[in-house]
């Protein structure tokens, strides 16, 4: 309850900067488009006699509003294409966004150039889908850990250095004797326990896990999400974990950020959002669970196919798929509302008090 | 901690070698074990020459004018000294060739290693970097490669004998073809590394390292060069080659090697005016000595791509 009290109080006040509330990542109104039309002369097309410009994006994100607390568990989950990793990836700067601000501790971040991200790398990291890619195959593991300690600490000697990886090793459950080895030589769940490790190197604040079980086996899962509660618990991480695994928001999130076509639908307390969920899209998505005791499953079905983010459809991206959606829905873009526990939510239906 | 299985101890070098896929395959192919033990063997006599060979070409008290256009030892009319007999100026073939292979595997080596420095380091910047770097040094090879390799060459070596003069040119001779080699062919392997770089770029790892706060050219070098080595080294086998026959070619041009420091080219050119008068081996022995080099080592690179070829083994 503790945890959704003190969510709650910084959901009152989203964008004034008051230190002792002040959310650790803010993102403000993030957009991203990919270009999809390839260079300037590709561009080019005729056209009834005229030569005129044509160009075609992708709208990953259109719009993403996000505060990430101190020490919670932000699980950001939606259907595949909905531009979670985007977010994520937007976030640690790999992609740059095309329009909106992403504060980092109240200073803005997502213009800065690599050198003056630098201070930030050490306290934001990012953990990755899957683990047979996220290691330099050319690399040992000693090799792959002491990177980011001889970056970030450039004064620390040959022993402070072997003695930290040894440390960040044995508390990931890796034998610090294996740091001869390379990544293949390791199974999935290992090598993304030593992923973990290379992130949690340089002691960071926050992480950013996208998907960061779904390539491994079902039995390594729990292991490896046990082991990011455990670091969370011990270091009192952040987290912005990017999932589509519902049992697994359920049992690691703090607060819970659904995502459709690139834009928020409901934000809520893990706990509120399985209970009541306010959402059309949510109520659909939580629906769709499995589940043991199901004899006759309500699965609520939603028509059709998710539109395509090269042609948004207007106003609320949901509203060709939505049951309660009106002439208002498909002129104006819902905005996020607060609900009186809590819970924010951008749908006109929910607003009106139709739903 | 919740892991059953333990890693033995971490291998050696040498037992990851004897034990990858690489040293497997070598030791059940018969032509490769030919072709590299051949090479090995041109490759030291070539560099032992001095020490191997009776005469010193390049010393001209040791050249005998009087023996020129002396036949091999299975042909009668041979001096004992000369087992491989004499060409026209007398110079014993056995010392000549040995000396002439030194020079065409140094220029071959020299150029290739010019370009992959050249190629590598552009195809890099243009792969990973993207964007106008990309497209300035891929228009750049697509306009060198519109050329014959062979014609830049001799335009360049042209052009610089024309302006630098003649005694200047082959002076420099050696370094004259390596340049002129290794700049005419560095797309080649720009192309084959910025192939790679696209393919490797997108990985997680190198997100992982960008996420880390390295720089650009850490990542280039660091964490994605080693991973396109495999393509590297087997295009290497072929330019060796390639390099190794352009020099002959410019040389056989007369653009090349010149006649008092020969490379196998510029023996078979020299030859080449004798053998209708007879002496068919002064320019058969060179010729037959670089179709042997040329040969094991495009057959050696051709075992090499089986081997590295992603499809076949992912190493």
């Amino acid at each position: 309850m503790s945890t959704q009290t003190s969510a709650m109080a910084a959901n009152h006040i989203p964008t004034e900067n008051v230190d002792t509330a002040q959310p650790l990542l803010q993102i403000r109104d993030l957009k991203k488009r990919f270009s999809l039309s390839g260079d300037f002369l590709d561009q080019l097309r005729f056209k009834g006699g005229k030569l005129i410009r044509h160009q075609e994006h992708v709208h990953a994100i259109n719009g993403v509003n996000l505060e990430i607390n101190r020490g919670e568990a932000l699980c950001v989950v939606g259907e595949s294409g909905c531009g979670k990793s985007t977010v994520a990836r937007t976030v640690m700067g790999l992609l740059s966004p095309s329009e909106g601000e992403i504060h980092y501790d109240g200073q803005r971040i997502d213009h800065l150039s690599s050198r003056q991200l630098l201070p930030y790398r050490k306290r934001m990291q990012m953990i990755f889908q899957n683990p047979y890619a996220s290691l330099n195959p050319r690399m040992t593991i000693q090799q792959t850990l002491e990177e980011p300690l001889r970056l970030h600490h450039p004064n620390w000697n040959r022993q402070q250095i072997a003695d930290k990886v040894k440390d960040v090793m044995g508390s990931v459950g890796i034998d610090p004797d294996w740091g001869k080895r390379f990544g293949h030589e390791f199974s999935g769940g290992q090598r993304q326990r030593i992923a973990i490790a290379r992130a949690l190197a340089v002691d960071p604040e926050f992480i950013v896990a996208d998907e960061p079980i779904s390539a491994l086996d079902v039995s390594i899962q729990a292991q490896v999400l046990n082991l990011l509660m455990e670091a969370q618990n011990a270091r009192n991480l952040t987290y912005l974990f990017i999932t589509h695994d519902l049992a697994v928001v359920e049992h690691f999130g703090t607060r819970v950020a659904v995502m459709y076509l690139g834009t928020v639908c409901e934000i809520a307390t893990t706990a509120t959002l399985f209970a009541k969920p306010r959402h059309p899209y949510t109520q659909a998505l939580l629906s769709s669970i499995p589940r043991l005791e199901d004899d006759r499953p309500q699965h609520i079905r939603l028509k059709g196919e998710v539109p395509t983010p090269v042609n948004l459809p207007s106003g609320c991206v949901f509203h060709g798929r939505c049951p309660y959606a009106n002439a208002r829905c498909i002129q104006e873009i819902p905005q996020l509302q607060m609900q009186d526990d809590g819970t924010r939510v951008a749908c006109h239906a929910v607003e009106e008090g139709r739903l | 901690m919740t892991m059953t299985t333990k890693p033995t101890k971490a291998p050696s070098r040498f037992q990851r070698f004897s034990d990858s896929f690489l040293w497997y395959s070598f030791k059940r192919d018969r032509t490769a074990q030919l072709c590299l033990a051949v090479f090995i063997c041109l490759v030291v006599a070539a560099f032992a020459a001095p020490l191997i060979a009776p005469t010193d070409p390049y010393d001209l008290r040791q050249i005998d004018i009087l023996a020129s256009e002396l036949p091999p030892f299975w042909i009668d009319g041979t001096d004992e000294r000369y087992i491989l007999g004499t060409d026209a100026q007398g110079r014993d073939l056995w010392s000549i060739v040995l000396y002439g292979t030194r020079v065409s595997l140094l220029i071959g080596f020299g150029a290739v290693i010019l370009q992959a420095l050249l190629g590598v380091t552009f195809g890099l910047m243009a792969g990973y970097l993207g964007g106008r770097v990309d497209a300035f040094f891929m228009r750049l090879a697509d306009i060198q490669l519109s050329f014959s390799t062979l014609m830049v060459a001799i335009v360049v070596g042209a052009v610089v004998k024309a302006t630098m003069g003649s005694s200047f040119y082959s002076q420099y001779a050696v370094l004259m073809l390596v340049l002129i080699i290794g700049l005419a062919e560095w797309p080649q392997y720009a192309r084959t590394v910025r192939a790679s770089v696209l393919a490797e770029k997108n990985k997680e790892y190198v997100d992982a390292a960008r996420v880390m706060g390295l720089r650009s050219k850490r990542i280039m070098f660091r964490h994605v060069l080693p991973n396109t080595l495999s393509p590297i080294f087997v295009i290497s086998t072929v330019q060796i080659a390639n390099a190794i026959i352009s020099e002959a070619a410019l040389s056989f041009l007369g653009l090349g090697m010149p006649e008092t420091h020969p490379s196998l080219g510029s023996l078979i050119k020299a030859g080449f005016d004798y053998i209708q008068s007879g002496s068919w081996w002064i320019t058969l022995i060179p010729g037959a000595v670089l179709v042997v080099l040329v040969l094991s080592i495009n057959l050696l690179g051709d075992w090499l791509r089986d081997v590295m070829n992603p499809r076949l083994y992912k190493g």
